[in-house]
């Protein structure tokens, strides 16, 4: 009985990714254990190449737990990169002002975007891929050239090494090399947090997950939909901002081209991570495991070396898929249970 | 004369003409010569022939997008991706496997035959996904809207293949004798068969029937589900046809370019053209004229200088705007002000009369 509880149709998905990751981890530790694949360094890396990506799946998750959907974060964490570039290099803004500012920047598009969806009903896809569209063209109309940052503090944030006192091995020159991560994803996990202890022990979280159980139920219950959602799209928003600033202190740059496809890899994150679709069901810490599946299979691309970059979005999306045919699948056999 | 004027504005057809009529006047006050037709070598030129050539492949887009939404409530946001795995499949097997080349290496009915087989089949992929595993149709489409270009790019191996045939040049360009771009005949033609299919055959009420309440008409006997499913296969067949269009344009499989940013388009064309995103009752008119409003708009920011890159705010802009006029809250309000307007005019009226 207590084991069918562990696994319902809810928290089996959870499981399998989590036994997926494992699983991938481990089959790369063995084909690649003569390249480092099983170094803690290449562990972190993980963390360090997707910690905008957790920020902003944890903010996606939280909007899809409301049964809603935001496609507009990869185009906006391109136009916070621009933005970013642009302040510092163009305008000559100081480094925390410019963080400040796309913060704000991310915390009003947000707000906007949740307006429309939740006072106005509009279907949260045509709003946020209207939202994707005016954010992609806002960074052209910023810049159409590719601005890198030279700005010292941001730089000096970004390059700054912060080592772990145990894991470390000895290289050819009997030097001991201890793993490192950056400031950024001490950053990340202190958002991972802090979204999952909103989610779980405030009573905003409960009111997200009410809404996306039974909107219906919800309104009875007297609930405030439209804030709820409203508040929902406005995290969002803010992880986009913060997420937006942890990708530019990776790539330090600004470009129209950037984070293409960035929506569809925090989609899939969250998806993989056990968030259900039609919402009501979805875990923070399930979207981090997703977000380092992700960044497994890419990391898998670039020890074979022979492979090209789509292979990372062919391989996503075909996981995304496979996902979302189990969760109807799941979500089919509960039906039919609850049918019974 | 006034009563008149209610009555046209209440025709469906009003708002996407007056839209199309606003932009075109817009043309018509900062070109002047926006009419002006010329002839070159027997072929029409002109700012106007530009737009219907290059609207051929969102009208032909916006026919499939109708149809989805009207029967699923959702659109389709693969098409763009669509249209690039259809040329990348029509290119490379021409090319027979080179990057470029300067005569067929296969027969161009099978190129053309397998790129619409492969689309069809995205299509079905996505139909089966929404229909059969009832997946929100956006969430089903964004697996192929991100995996397509890599699809595509898989087919001509990361290379732009060429096929530097005059004769693939053929059906983006013009056919020689004949004024009018080729493109613009294929558009004409993709809605003449639609539209027959749909007048001639009940699809049309079925698809409408399953858009506003799927569980109904499946209980009237409708399946549902096929239903559902053609549409998007019909919808895939679409973005073939205007992907080959497109590859013919620039004689070559660009999948990073081809299509690009062309979802939106088809979205905002269908919504132009007064039909509800929420499924149900569909106006094709409405959308084709929605798409040639569309074209003329992206004409217009073209001419006024503004970049490729930048176009997407201006159309952004104007979703948003025409979509929050469809929503039924706004919609809600602007009613309640009507009511509030005549129950005061009885009043005044009553209040003359004693």
């Amino acid at each position: 009985m207590k084991l069918k509880k562990h696994f319902d149709s809810k928290t089996v998905l959870l499981w399998i990714t989590i036994l997926l990751f494992f699983s991938m981890y481990i089959i790369g530790m063995v084909i690649y254990h003569d390249r480092g694949f099983a170094n803690l360094q290449n562990f972190l890396n993980l963390f360090i190449s997707n910690a905008g990506l957790i920020v902003i799946s944890a903010g996606m998750t939280v909007v899809m737990i409301t049964g809603g959907i935001d496609i507009s974060v990869g185009s906006f964490v391109a136009m916070a990169c621009m933005i970013l570039a642009d302040l510092m290099e163009n305008k000559g803004l100081d480094a925390s002002t410019a963080i400040f500012f796309v913060l704000i920047v991310g915390i009003v598009f947000g707000f906007v975007q949740g307006w429309f969806i939740s006072y106005l009903k509009i279907q949260p896809f045509i709003m946020t891929l209207a939202g994707m569209f005016f954010a992609r063209g806002m960074t052209a109309i910023i810049s159409q050239d590719m601005i890198n940052i030279q700005n010292k503090t941001f730089l000096a944030i970004a390059s700054h090494k912060i080592y772990l006192p145990f894991g470390g091995y000895l290289n050819k020159h009997g030097k001991l090399i201890l793993p490192y991560i950056y400031p950024t994803v001490i950053v990340a996990l202190i958002a991972l947090v802090i979204i999952f202890w909103m989610l779980r022990y405030t009573k905003l979280g409960r009111n997200i997950y009410a809404i996306g159980g039974n909107e219906q139920s919800a309104m009875l219950m007297g609930l405030d939909i439209k804030k709820t959602k409203l508040i929902a799209y406005t995290i969002s928003g803010l992880c986009s901002g913060i997420g937006g600033t942890l990708f530019c202190l990776n790539t330090c740059s600004g470009f129209v081209e950037q984070a293409k496809g960035f929506e569809m890899d925090a989609i899939a994150s969250a998806v993989i991570g056990g968030t259900l679709l039609t919402g009501g069901v979805g875990n923070v810490f399930g979207t981090l495991f997703g977000v380092l599946i992700n960044g497994t299979i890419q990391s898998f691309i670039t020890f074979q070396g022979t492979l090209s970059s789509w292979w990372v979005r062919i391989s996503i999306a075909a996981l995304l898929a496979f996902f979302i045919i189990l969760q109807s699948i799941f979500a089919f056999i509960t039906e039919r249970r609850k049918g019974l | 004369m006034n009563q008149q004027l209610v009555r046209l504005t209440k025709k469906r057809l009003f708002m996407p003409i007056l839209c199309l009529c606003i932009v075109l006047l817009i043309n018509v006050i900062k070109t002047p010569d926006f009419f002006k037709i010329t002839v070159r070598e027997g072929v029409f030129y002109g700012y106007i022939i530009d737009v219907i050539n290059r609207a051929s492949e969102l009208v032909i887009l916006a026919v499939g997008m109708t149809l989805c939404i009207a029967s699923s409530a959702g659109t389709d946001i693969s098409v763009g991706a669509v249209m690039a795995v259809a040329a990348a499949v029509c290119c490379s097997i021409l090319a027979g496997g080179q990057v470029s080349v300067t005569a067929y290496q296969n027969p161009y009915i099978i190129a053309v035959l397998a790129a619409l087989g492969v689309a069809v089949l995205c299509g079905a992929f996505n139909g089966f996904l929404v229909a059969n595993l009832k997946i929100q149709p956006m969430v089903a489409t964004l697996i192929l809207f991100t995996a397509g270009r890599g699809i595509a790019q898989l087919i001509t191996n990361g290379q732009i293949t060429y096929v530097r045939v005059s004769s693939y040049k053929l059906l983006g360009a013009n056919i020689p004798g004949v004024p009018l771009p080729t493109s613009v005949f294929v558009a004409i033609l993709v809605i003449i068969i639609a539209q027959t299919i749909l007048r001639k055959t009940s699809l049309g009420m079925y698809i409408e029937a399953v858009g506003i309440n799927a569980k109904a008409s499946r209980l009237v006997g409708l399946k549902s589900t096929a239903i559902i499913f053609l549409t998007y296969v019909i919808c895939g067949l679409c973005a073939g046809i205007s992907g080959i269009i497109m590859s013919s344009r620039i004689y070559s499989a660009d999948a990073n370019n081809i299509g690009l940013l062309m979802e939106l388009d088809a979205i905002l064309a269908v919504a132009l053209g007064g039909n509800n995103l929420a499924g149900g009752r569909f106006s094709m008119t409405g959308s084709i004229i929605g798409a040639y409003t569309i074209q003329a708009l992206t004409t217009t920011l073209y001419a006024m200088g503004v970049s490729a890159d930048q176009i997407p705010v201006y159309k952004a802009l104007v979703v948003i705007v025409i979509v929050s006029l469809q929503s039924e809250v706004v919609k809600a309000k602007f009613n309640d002000i009507k009511k509030k307007h005549e129950s005061r005019k009885t009043l005044v009226a009553t209040v003359e009369v004693q």
